[in-house]
């Protein structure tokens, strides 16, 4: 009885798995495919579309700035957010609603909307500050809010900040020290599944940034596609893998660090 | 566990600091429309360790919360050591606190947990490492002292509370219920051995619980709070035998309401005449507050039918003692007497009951007028 709903649930398991696969894998494939097609029809594949990837200094500048972007936003997102939800559930819990509000809006407002919103600002920081792209992180900010927010909520009601926080002050803490010293570390995995959600949403941003007239990774990849299509979808390619294993990487490194701390998340 | 009492403590607990005087004056905290604290005055005297007692929300915490410095004065001062701390914040009030819900940080070991408190001071790290072992083996815990809270059971996180409180050496420790989240067995022995350190350390010391029993087999005084005031302090057994108020002898113990009249310094009740606590209290009817164990029992003689002569109605066993609901007519008293003697007087039998001549308090509430 036990073992037949086993075996059911193993092989339910693996059709889901397959079909996944194939929903991811496939369209990728395809991709691959188309670029690394040569020239004429019988001509032999060819991995030029790749190669010319690392080649064109546009291109690598967009990249850069994406990654760029995807640690300033995430270091930002933690300065601004960690301090502002710690501080609101210790001193002002009154106000956890408001802020919550906050930080969920973005989610509700189309980014067509909030660029319409976002458009004078950047003329005026153009203007007046710079015009590098560098300035997206801070539209960034306030479109990874939801996802990072709702993130480290979770971590926070995982630990009794209260009696811990307590417990600190009267040890002789002081407020940053119960902050970066107590309750943070016992909340690492949320802060790396913060970090994890902003850097994909920042990689994989394309409407904000178009319409603000910035290159990231994504319209550079756009734009390539009118003029090279090969090049832009090994270009779409590569940064599929890339962002994989990046976030991959992300992932268990946060899980490394909370099982070296003993398992804190558990307790 | 008795080896560690014959040690000197000296060594553990620097032996330069003499204990605090901790005087809460007036103390006021209000909340909204509830007055949590309504002018509390206690004074502990350096070494004591008082029990604060009473039902719940009557304001325990607060208090002690307020002497933490976790919450803000409405009113009144907390004065530690003859030094007004009233307006200083926790991280500077240099008192020790232990938590009813399981407070160890939890990314860090026991040790750690202890040292924690003297890096905020900035000791040094072998001087750190040398007094966060000896608070360890102060509680009995040396050899889990690398261990994470989540290894622990929750009497020895408690411990291990204890002795991170401890490490910093303060002037006052303040234990708010440590000992509710336990089990019954845990509970007497961790109580026990909170009361030997306190001892061993002789640290003024504020212990905060609902539970009488664990109040009165701990302290040296117990506080016995009503609505954000306080209605005793006492020892134990002034507490207990000799109730400032009925309120008192109400909530410490179990007490029986019988009538009676109060004539000339004593209280005539169902034909004994009980002794006064307050022998200048003045005549007329009264209710007598009569501890179970001041009532005693034997067979009932056939007709005999006085004031005094019940139905035994429930009898539940305790252990040693049992407790027997005796239906007296108009009233029904309990009687709390040893097992063996309570098995001659099993449910449905007739009993005529005998009251010890101990002094008793009387309460003019819900009394009448009659014979
Ligand atoms: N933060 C708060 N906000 C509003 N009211 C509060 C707050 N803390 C305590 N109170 C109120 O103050 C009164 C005293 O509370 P306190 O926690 O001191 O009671 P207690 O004696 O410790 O009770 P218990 O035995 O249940 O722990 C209660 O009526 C409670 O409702
Ligand atoms: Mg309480």
């Amino acid at each position: 009885m036990n073992r037949r709903r086993h075996r059911r649930l193993a092989a339910f398991k693996a059709v889901v798995y397959v079909v996944l696969g194939l929903f991811f894998l496939l369209p990728i494939a395809a991709m691959v495919e188309f670029a690394t097609r040569g020239v004429g029809i019988s001509s032999p594949r060819t991995l030029t579309a790749f190669t010319s990837i690392g080649s064109d200094p546009e291109l690598v500048d967009a990249i850069t700035a994406s990654l760029e972007l995807a640690v300033i936003t995430s270091l930002g997102m933690l300065a601004l957010l960690l301090p502002t939800m710690i501080w609101i559930r210790l001193r002002v819990p009154q106000m956890v609603r408001p802020v919550e509000l906050v930080c969920l809006t973005p989610l509700t407002i189309p980014a067509i909307v909030l660029v319409v919103g976002f458009a004078p600002i950047y003329n005026w920081i153009e203007i007046n500050v710079s015009d590098s792209i560098l300035m997206l992180a801070l539209a960034y900010l306030v479109l990874v809010l939801p996802y990072c927010y709702r993130a480290l909520d979770a971590g926070l009601s995982a630990v009794d900040i209260r009696t811990l926080s307590e417990a600190a002050r009267s040890l002789g803490a002081s407020w940053a020290t119960v902050m970066w010293r107590i309750i943070v570390p016992n909340m690492s995995s949320a802060v790396s599944n913060a970090c994890l959600l902003c850097v994909a949403v920042v990689l994989g941003e394309f409407t904000v940034a178009n319409l603000l007239n910035f290159e990231n990774l994504q319209v550079a990849i756009s734009i390539l596609g009118t003029g090279n299509a090969s090049v832009s979808i090994a270009l779409a390619v590569v940064s599929l893998v890339f962002v994989f294993f990046f976030l991959l990487l992300l992932s268990f490194l946060g899980r490394a660090l909370s099982r070296r701390r003993g398992g804190a998340a558990r307790a | 566990m008795g080896a560690l009492d014959a040690r000197p403590i000296g060594a553990s607990w620097g032996g330069s600091r003499s204990a605090a005087e901790v005087r809460l004056e007036g103390l006021r905290r209000v909340y909204g429309s509830t007055t949590a604290l309504d002018g509390l005055d206690i004074t502990i005297h350096a070494g004591e360790l008082v029990a604060l007692l009473g039902p719940s929300g009557c304001g325990k915490t607060t208090a002690l919360r307020l002497v933490a410095g976790l919450e803000d004065a409405d009113g009144g001062r907390v004065v530690i050591d003859g030094r007004d701390v009233t307006h200083l914040p926790t991280s500077r009030r240099d008192s020790g606190m232990v938590f009813q819900a399981y407070s160890l940080f939890p990314h860090m070991t026991a040790r750690e947990n202890v040292a924690f408190g003297l890096r905020m001071r900035k000791v040094g790290v072998a001087e750190r490492r040398q007094r966060a072992g000896e608070m360890l083996e102060l509680v009995g815990l040396s050899t889990q002292a690398d261990r994470y809270a989540h290894q622990l059971s929750g009497g020895q996180q408690q411990r291990v509370a204890l002795a991170r409180a401890l490490a910093i050496r303060p002037s006052v420790l303040l234990l708010d219920e440590p000992l509710s989240a336990l089990d019954a067995r845990v509970r007497s022995q961790l109580r026990d051995e909170i009361r030997r350190v306190q001892r061993e350390v002789g640290i003024t010391t504020l212990f905060v619980t609902h539970d009488q029993e664990e109040a009165l087999a701990i302290a040296d005084r117990v506080g016995v709070m009503r609505a954000g005031r306080l209605e005793q302090l006492g020892p134990p057994t002034s507490i207990y035998s000799q109730p400032a108020t009925p309120f008192v002898a109400e909530f410490v113990g179990l007490t029986n309401r019988l009538a009676g009249v109060v004539t000339g310094g004593a209280v005539d009740v169902r034909g004994i005449r009980l002794p006064l606590i307050a022998t200048d209290t003045p005549d007329g009817p009264a209710v007598a507050l009569v501890r179970p164990e001041a009532v005693s029992l034997a067979p009932a003689l056939d007709g005999f039918n006085g004031p005094l002569s019940g139905t035994v109605i429930a009898v539940s066993f305790l252990g040693a003692v049992s407790r027997l609901t005796i239906d007296l007519g108009d009233t029904t008293v309990l009687v709390q007497v040893p097992t063996a003697e309570a098995a001659a007087h099993p449910g449905g039998s007739r009993v005529r009951i005998a009251l010890r001549l101990d002094p008793v308090l009387i309460t003019r509430e819900g009394a009448q007028g009659r014979g």
